[in-house]
């Protein structure tokens, strides 16, 4: 927990002129009003009648009276004016922190291997970046708020306490700590009720972002009662948790309340019989000095108040900043060394050493395997679905990193160049079409943006996706939904070698890039292809043989190794495993 | 927060009972002064010790008191808060379920799931904290008032004054803060979108090394956030210090104005320290009440949220016609379709009619309407024109479950859901016999690779199915549509991603052992769906072409040509 704490408090480091302004502006503000009870008192002091015959006009000292409450309006106001400074502090504090706090949140997820966001729901990602912060922006607006109010109110009340009586303010400080007993063994009570709550929380918004999310297939199978039958017995789960951690930690509140109000009992008692001397040892006392003593006893325990009542969105604020902590320090992808060079003239030469690979260390994937690719061949990459075709462009792309043996291109370790310039060496078209938001022109330039209108419209045509984005109402302009929105998935891909034809990479990747692409369109595209491929190292992986018969070199992958390697007419002498798949084919 | 006051009424007793037991606290609360201006006016008075400490005891057992019944209160305040967020959430997700395809597309799912998930937790909240907080507030200002005027009443007219400035800036707060809390949840709505959308795309983001744009596009965001938070801030920091302010010259005014009834002998000292601690009273439960009304606020921007997707009702009702057995299957009667606020149809003057056991192919150029034609026969969308009937009757008469459930549909997009495989299969019949299960795998081409698993059916799959290949997500999903015994097969290009002998090998299996079942096949292959009883053949949202495989190979042109282009 102090942990998460000094963590958080790093955030807010660059906003500490802020934190300075605001223990400045509180330690003012709040002293002011703690003065407030003086000049009550004061006046209710003054509010004796003199003991001058009835006669007089003038009983008391109204004039003196006056003056008091004239002084006190102005400690008042100026208390107001500072006290609304410090909200505007805290307001800048809190939410500057948390934008940091996002930002890096968001910057980390670009860093991450590959695999922990496939291995995460992202559902949980998600809720870490917008729900989870949230409740941290409201935890720390309500702690900043009340830590340095309530430290200077503590302070500042016991000091004028302490000034006016010794013994019945020791006495209060004596009391103090029953009511941190009090809140703390409740809040020990109340975690594992919050803890439960924050998982079954994760566990709902993971089942709604799938539900949701596939609301469309839900409803083609009828499957609402059912759907609601699973979200209904966790969202009852959850209510009854989150019952029981409010209410459990609600209960700190009317505990240190209780506290204090033994407190407030004790030193009116004490007071009162001190003010009639009966008890010689606590000292002489005034009435108006017993009024302001019992307001600041009053004052004094305010904050215990304040914070036992905001301790459930405390804890809440915590347990949410330790899952966004474990995030921001988890593991990135291996750093790239010192002297990673950046790849650059790429001719294209691909080799492969005793490459293997797993994505989990109990299942095997790739093992043993070995690659000479020269420059500018063509690569075709086929075998049945689940044979590790994808895995295998993972690892080019080191999008994953190879477990064992070496892949190198131009003759230099993938590992020992940038993984950008690497990246950036390829034209990558994937079967799953993604997207991002903005407009036609954005997702094409993504990999040139400085490509000029011109540029943009040749790829496009290239790509044969100039003519449905001219139909669109605002055509280049058109803004993209939520996940590609109302396009096809064919013109989504169309979109995607789009965005290839523009930055002529000098290798490819096509990795089903037009299985969703009509043929006769696709037809069109295998030319531009072919235009393109000449001359540059290209990987394609496709279930159209007839796409892949003039390969240079086929590799015939199966359960994650490659059985097979070769031309085409070679493949189908030898009568293997690709023979097979071929005449599967031909015998339709 | 008014819209969703019908969730409110199952827990009527808790809403009353919380702020009863609260007002008892309160009104306990509020006897503290009057027995500690006792002690002073008595007890000091007359140097009574044994006074003072009786009245000790009292307040002692007052506290005893208080704590008891805040405690009552806090349990009811915690119950009936979730029981409504969860009758809420659970409502919600119901609703969501009835929205028809045009309401969704419209609203978008990451929205919805925020609102599901943050916007009614925030109203739970507000519904907990005005129970505790909302009577306890005013009960103590309004008991203080009750006091006063019991004490002096020409000195309690001050309160009368303050109240309303009170109400007023709260008011100005409140009504300025609300449409700005709003506008922060609109824009938390985009960095959610943005966030699940880099998820997604973090291999095309990489492979374009966009990470530098990605993070300073979210760090634009935030600080776009961040801005409009410390707009809203700035409105609610006056609330505090204004309450503040005015409590406290109230206090002045108390002393100025009891300075003068002392003085004309109307009031004694112990009930001025009395009034001016009611007057201190007033002012915690008044700083307690600016900050319930910005929790409130909160609560209210996203009430207002999930009212308005509650709101938002399905423009598809369903009939009440079960599917009964009939000769002809589908039949389109010159029927168009536009999308709602698109701005040319989607599908033109569509005419075809399929028997019962029949198989259906559609083919054409991406994006030429073939997946919409599949939609409307599983009534994803009504057409705007024309009229479509299935199973032999309209298909806006069927209760839309069993029209659901006639058709096995298999998407685009091979999506599955964590759960077993088995889970997964069991989607469209939930008692489905296990035979029923292995012969859907067995027509899916899937049973070998499932076989192979370690733990078979028994498989758990991650979010989505990540952990399996695109091409045996795809044979689970068409396993899954089978595995319900539907009438009718709809697939839509679900074979995409599998290879040509699974593919042949799969059509096979279909036309053997589903005979009765009618299929819509949608392909961008002109193999796959040579053997069809009747192909459409789509260009541009219009049909250009009807036939068999053979008739069209001679009368239309584009059939023709697709053709050709597959077989060189």
């Amino acid at each position: 927990m102090n942990k998460t704490i000094r963590r958080i408090m790093r955030y807010a480091n660059p906003y500490r002129k802020y934190l300075l302004l605001t223990v400045v502006l509180s330690f003012i503000g709040v002293s002011l009003s703690l003065l407030v009870p003086i000049f009550i008192g004061k006046a209710v002091d003054l509010a004796v009648p003199l003991t001058v015959p009835l006669s007089t006009n003038t009983r008391i000292d109204l004039a003196a009276i006056l003056q008091v409450v004239i002084e006190l309006s102005v400690v008042v106001v100026v208390s107001a004016l500072f006290q609304w400074l410090q909200g505007l502090c805290i307001n800048r504090l809190t939410f500057g922190t948390v934008k940091d706090l996002r930002s890096d949140l968001e910057a980390k997820l670009q860093t991450m291997p590959i695999s922990y966001i496939d291995g995460n729901a992202r559902g949980d990602l998600i809720a870490r970046v917008v729900p989870d912060i949230e409740i941290l922006s409201d935890g720390l607006l309500q702690g900043f708020a009340q830590l340095f109010s309530g430290l200077v109110t503590i302070v500042g009340t016991l000091a004028f306490m302490l000034t006016i009586n010794i013994k019945i303010a020791l006495l209060v400080v004596v009391l103090t700590p029953l009511s941190f007993v009090v809140a703390a063994q409740i809040t020990k009570a109340s975690h594992n009720a919050f803890v439960w709550q924050s998982e079954l929380r994760g566990e709902l918004s993971g089942l709604t972002e799938e539900l949701v999310g596939g609301v469309n297939v839900v409803k083609a199978f009828a499957y609402e009662d059912r759907a609601i039958g699973r979200f209904e017995e966790i969202n009852r789960k959850l209510g009854a948790a989150g019952q029981k951690a409010t209410f459990f930690s609600s209960m700190s509140n009317p505990s240190t309340r209780f506290v204090n109000g033994l407190i407030y009992a004790a030193v009116g008692t004490f007071g009162a019989l001190g003010a009639i001397g009966a008890m010689p040892w606590i000292g002489v006392m005034s009435v108006g000095n017993l009024a302001s003593f019992l307001a600041y006893a009053n004052q004094y325990t305010k904050p215990f108040n304040e914070i036992s009542g905001v301790v459930t969105e405390l804890q809440n604020a915590l347990a949410c900043a330790g899952r966004l902590f474990a995030l921001i320090e988890a593991e990135p992808q291996s750093p790239e060394p010192a002297d990673a060079a950046a790849l650059t003239d790429v001719r294209g030469s691909i080799t492969a050493r005793d490459v293997s690979f797993s994505y989990t260390p109990d299942r095997k994937l790739i093992e043993h395997l070995e690659l000479d690719i020269k420059p500018g061949q063509k690569v075709a990459i086929v075998g049945p679905t689940g044979c590790g075709k994808t895995t295998f462009i993972n690892l080019l792309m080191r999008f994953y990193d190879v477990t064992g043996g070496s892949i190198s291109v131009d003759g230099r370790d993938i590992r020992e160049v940038t993984r950008n310039s690497l990246r950036g060496s390829f034209g990558m078209v994937l079967q799953d079409t993604i997207l991002i938001s903005g407009t036609i022109r954005d997702n094409i330039r993504m990999g040139k943006p400085d490509a000029t209108d011109e540029e943009i419209i040749a790829a496009a045509k290239a790509a044969h996706a100039h003519s449905f984005i001219k139909r669109l109402p605002d055509r280049y302009d058109t803004v993209i939904g939520e996940d590609g929105g109302s396009l096809s998935q064919g013109q989504k891909q169309l979109l995607c070698i789009s965005r290839i034809m523009l930055c002529l990479p000098p290798m490819l990747i096509l990795d089903e890039a037009t299985s969703s692409i009509d043929t006769r369109t696709e037809l069109k595209i295998q030319d531009a292809f072919t235009t393109l491929m000449k001359g540059r190292t290209s990987f394609i992986v496709a279930h159209r043989l007839s796409t892949i018969r003039d390969a240079d070199i086929i590799l015939v992958m199966n359960n994650g190794s490659i059985i097979e390697q070769g031309r085409h007419e070679e493949l189908l002498a030898k009568n293997g495993f690709y023979a097979r798949l071929y005449n599967s084919q031909f015998a339709d | 927060m008014q819209k969703l006051l019908r969730f409110l009424k199952p827990y009527t007793r808790y809403i009353v009972l919380g702020p009863f037991f609260k007002l008892l606290e309160a009104v306990f609360e509020l006897i503290v002064p009057v027995v500690m201006a006792r002690i002073i006016d008595i007890g000091i008075a007359n140097r009574d010790t044994r006074y003072i400490w009786h009245m000790s005891i009292v307040l002692v057992i007052l506290g005893i008191c208080g704590l008891g019944f805040a405690l009552t209160c806090q349990y009811f305040a915690s119950k009936c808060a979730f029981a409504y967020g969860t009758d809420l959430r659970s409502a919600l997700f119901r609703h969501i379920n009835t929205l028809s395809r045009t309401e969704l597309d419209r609203l978008g799912t990451s929205t919805l799931i925020n609102r599901i998930t943050n916007d009614v937790t925030s109203s739970q909240q507000g519904v907990n904290m005005a129970i505790r907080l909302g009577t306890r507030a005013p009960f103590l200002v309004i008991g203080a008032i009750v006091m006063t005027l019991l004490i002096d009443w020409q000195l309690s007219l001050i309160f009368l004054i303050i109240a309303p400035i009170l109400g007023v800036v709260l008011y100005c707060v409140l009504t300025r803060t609300i449409p700005m809390y709003t506008r922060n949840q609109q824009k938390l709505d985009v960095i959610a979108r943005h966030t699940g959308e880099s998820l997604d795309g973090v291999r095309v983001i990489r492979a374009f090394s966009k990470q530098q744009q990605e993070t300073e596009r979210f760090a634009q965001e935030c600080a776009d956030l961040e801005k409009s938070m410390i707009a809203a801030g700035r409105i609610s920091a006056v609330l505090n210090p204004a309450t503040f302010l005015i409590m406290n010259l109230g206090i002045a005014t108390v002393l100025w104005f009891g300075g003068l009834q002392i003085d004309a002998g109307r009031l004694s000292q112990g009930d001025l320290t009395a009034f001016t601690n009611y007057m201190t009273q007033i002012l915690l439960a008044g700083v307690q009440l600016a900050n319930l009304i910005q929790i409130l606020t909160k609560a209210q921007a996203s009430s207002l949220r999930v009212a308005d997707v509650l709101e938002t009702h399905s423009t598809m009702q369903g009939g009440s016609a079960q599917v009964t057995d009939s000769r002809e299957a589908i039949c389109f009667d010159h029927v168009s379709f536009t999308y709602a606020g698109a701005p040319h149809p989607a599908l033109e003057n569509i005419s075809f009619t399929l028997q019962k056991g029949q198989t259906l192919g559609i083919i054409g150029g991406t994006g030429s309407g073939k997946s919409t034609l599949a939609q409307l026969i599983m009534r994803g969308y009504d057409a705007t024109e024309g009229t479509i009937r299935v199973f032999g009757q309209d298909v806006k008469s069927f209760d839309l479950d069993a029209l659901n459930r006639a058709i096995g549909y298999v998407p685009q997009k091979a999506l599955l859901f964590t759960g077993t495989i088995e889970e997964n299969l069991r989607w469209a019949d939930e008692n489905a016999p296990k035979e029923n299960l292995r012969r859907a795998l067995e027509i899916a081409q899937a049973s070998d690779f499932v076989d192979k698993l370690q733990y078979g059916m028994q498989t758990r799959l991650v979010q989505g199915g990540r952990n399996l290949s695109g091409g045996q997500k795809q044979r689970l999903t068409i396993a899954r549509a089978l595995s319900g015994s539907p009438e009718m097969l709809v697939l839509d290009d679900s074979m995409s991603a599998l290879d040509y002998a699974t593919d042949a090998a799969l059509r096979e299996q279909l036309h053997t052992r589903c005979q009765g079942m009618t299929k819509v096949v949608i392909s961008q292959r002109a193999t796959s769906l040579r053997d069809a009883d009747l192909i459409l053949v789509m260009e541009d949202g219009k049909c250009v072409g009807q036939g068999t495989h053979e008739e069209l190979l001679k009368t239309c042109e584009v059939y023709h040509e697709i053709y050709a282009t597959q077989n060189t």
